[in-house]
C-alpha cells in the first residue's frame, strides 16, 4: 500500500475485504447447491468439540437420573417413552390410513414396504451458528450411509431433511427454514399442497384454492410427492386461515418439537418410497385385521 | 483544525492500546463460536445472544487498531457463516462484522471504553450496526425481503448489551499485565 497516506491504509483496507466477500457472496449466489470446502472445514474441525459436549452433558444427565434420581424408574420411564414413540408413530399412520379403503391399500403395502426402509437414530449436536437459518447437527454422517436429501423424522413427525452430509456428521435442513418444503396434504379432504417453512414457527401451505374447504385443526400428513417422505407421516395441524385470492392462506404447526429436539430418526434412503397398488378388498381386509390386532402393530419399528 | 488535529491525537496518546495473552483471542473466538452453535440445542432462547459478535466488539475496543480489528470481524464472520445454514452464503456475517470490528477498533482509539455504560451503549450501537449490515446485505445481494425492524431485535440488542456489561469484565482477565 505504497503511497497510501497511513491514516487511510485501514480505510483501503476495510474496502478491500468488504469487496472481496462481496465477491464472495456473488461467487455462492451462482452456485448455491454445491457444497463448500470452507464449510466442510470448520464443521470438521468444530463437530468433535460439540460431539464431546453432548456425549458430556448425556452422561451428566445419565448419571443424575440414573443414580440419583430414582435409579429404576427413571430407566423404565426412559423405555416406556420410546416405546411409546414408536407407537405413537404406528397409531398415527393407522388412524390416518383407516378412513377409506384405497387408503388401506396403501397403508398395507407402505407397512410392508418400510419394514424394507433402513432408520437410524441420531442425535443432535448442533443447531445453525445465525437467527436466520433453521438447522441441526447430527452426531451421524457418511460413515453410517447418511447421504444427501435423505428425510429425517421423530415420532411426532417430519423433521427435515439432510443437506450436507460429512464424515461423522451431517446438517439437516428444518421443516421451518426459508428454503425448506414438504409434499403434504389435509388429511380429511386428501388436497394435496406442498407445506414450505417461513422462518417463524408456522409453516405455511401455499397453494390450497379459496373455494376448498379446510377446517383449523385439521391434520396436514406427507403426500409422498416429494419422493423423500413416504405418505401419511404427519407434518403437523393446520393452526389459522386467512381468505385470499386465489388462494387461502394456510398456517400450520408442526408435528414435530423442533424447538427442542435432541434425538432423531433419518430414513436411510435417497430412493423413492412408492407405494405398490393392490386390489382394495383384499387391503381392507387385511387391514381390518391389523386394526383388531394392536399388538402387532406395537412392534418396534 | 490544526488545533483539533492536535487535541485529537493528544487525547489518543492517553487511551491504552491493550495486549491479550498468547492465544487468548483465538480460543475466545474460537469457544464463542463453539458455544453459539452448540448451547442453543438445550437453551432454545441462548439463540438471542451473538457471542461471535460480542467477542468482535470486544477485541475491536481493546486492540484499537482498526486494521487488525477489521481483519478479526472478518474471520470471525466467515467462520459463523460457515457454521451457518444455507440461507446464510459464506460473506453475510463476514461483511457485518468486518465493519463492527473496523468501527470498534476506530471508536476504541478515541473513546475510553472501560466503563460498563461506555460498553453498554456501544453494544447496542454495534449490534444496531450489524443488524444493518446483514439486512441492507440480504436486500441487495440476495434480493431477500429482510425486515429492518422487528421487536425481536430490539430485545436481542438490549439481552446482548447486558450480557456484553459482564462478558467484557470476563474478558478484561485475559490482558496481558
Amino acid at each position: 500500500m505504497a503511497g497510501i497516506p497511513s491514516r487511510h491504509k485501514s480505510v483501503v483496507l476495510l474496502a478491500g475485504v468488504i469487496v472481496l466477500q462481496v465477491v464472495l457472496l456473488a461467487v455462492q449466489i451462482k452456485r448455491d447447491s454445491q457444497g463448500r470446502l470452507l464449510r466442510v472445514w470448520t464443521v470438521g474441525a468444530v463437530s468433535p468439540f460439540e460431539r464431546a459436549g453432548a456425549r458430556g452433558i448425556g452422561n451428566i444427565r445419565g448419571t443424575w437420573s440414573h443414580y440419583f434420581a430414582l435409579q429404576n424408574t427413571s430407566r423404565e420411564n426412559e423405555e416406556l417413552k420410546r416405546e411409546n414413540d414408536a407407537l405413537k408413530l404406528r397409531v398415527n399412520q393407522l388412524q390416518s390410513k383407516a378412513a377409506e379403503s384405497d387408503r388401506l391399500a396403501a397403508l398395507l403395502n407402505f407397512r410392508q414396504s418400510q419394514r424394507d426402509v433402513p432408520m437410524l437414530a441420531a442425535r443432535v449436536i448442533g443447531t445453525s451458528a445465525d437467527t436466520a437459518s433453521q438447522t441441526i447437527y447430527l452426531d451421524r454422517g457418511e460413515r453410517d450411509g447418511i447421504r444427501h436429501n435423505m428425510g429425517v423424522i421423530t415420532p411426532d413427525g417430519v423433521v427435515g431433511k439432510v443437506i450436507e452430509s460429512y464424515r461423522d456428521t451431517a446438517q439437516v435442513l428444518l421443516l421451518t427454514d426459508k428454503d425448506s418444503g414438504v409434499g403434504a396434504m389435509l388429511s380429511d379432504s386428501r388436497i394435496q399442497s406442498p407445506v414450505g417453512g417461513t422462518g417463524e414457527p408456522l409453516l405455511s401451505m401455499k397453494y390450497i384454492p379459496t373455494d376448498d374447504k379446510v377446517n383449523v385443526g385439521e391434520q396436514v400428513v406427507t403426500s409422498g410427492m416429494d419422493r423423500i417422505f413416504p405418505r401419511d407421516l404427519p407434518v403437523g395441524t393446520v393452526a389459522e386461515i386467512k381468505t385470499g385470492r386465489p388462494f387461502q392462506q394456510v398456517r400450520v404447526r408442526p408435528a414435530a418439537n423442533l424447538a427442542r429436539l435432541e434425538e432423531v430418526i433419518v430414513l436411510l434412503t435417497t430412493r423413492p418410497l412408492d407405494i405398490k397398488k393392490e386390489p382394495v378388498a383384499k387391503a381392507a381386509e387385511t387391514a381390518d385385521k391389523r386394526v383388531s390386532a394392536p399388538a402387532t402393530a406395537a412392534e418396534k419399528p | 483544525m490544526m488545533n483539533d488535529a492536535f487535541d485529537l491525537r493528544l487525547a489518543e496518546s492517553h487511551i491504552e492500546v491493550h495486549k491479550f495473552r498468547t492465544g487468548a483471542i483465538a480460543a475466545a473466538t474460537l469457544l464463542a463460536l463453539l458455544l453459539q452453535a452448540f448451547v442453543p440445542v438445550y437453551f432454545q432462547k441462548f439463540a438471542v445472544l451473538d457471542l461471535p459478535l460480542l467477542v468482535t466488539i470486544y477485541f475491536g475496543l481493546s486492540r484499537r487498531n482498526p486494521s487488525t480489528g477489521l481483519l478479526l470481524g472478518m474471520v470471525i464472520g466467515i467462520l459463523q457463516d460457515s457454521l451457518s445454514g444455507p440461507t446464510v452464503p459464506l460473506g453475510l456475517y463476514g461483511i457485518a462484522k468486518t465493519i463492527v470490528g473496523y468501527l470498534a477498533s476506530s471508536i476504541g482509539a478515541r473513546l475510553d471504553t472501560e466503563h460498563p455504560a461506555a460498553r453498554f451503549a456501544l453494544t447496542i450501537f454495534f449490534f444496531v450496526v450489524h443488524q444493518g449490515a446483514i439486512t441492507l446485505t440480504r436486500r441487495l445481494l440476495l434480493a431477500e425481503p429482510e425486515a429492518w425492524f422487528t421487536m425481536h431485535l430490539v430485545v436481542a440488542a438490549g439481552v446482548n448489551a447486558v450480557v456484553a456489561v459482564f462478558l467484557f469484565t470476563l474478558l478484561d482477565r485475559l490482558r496481558r499485565t
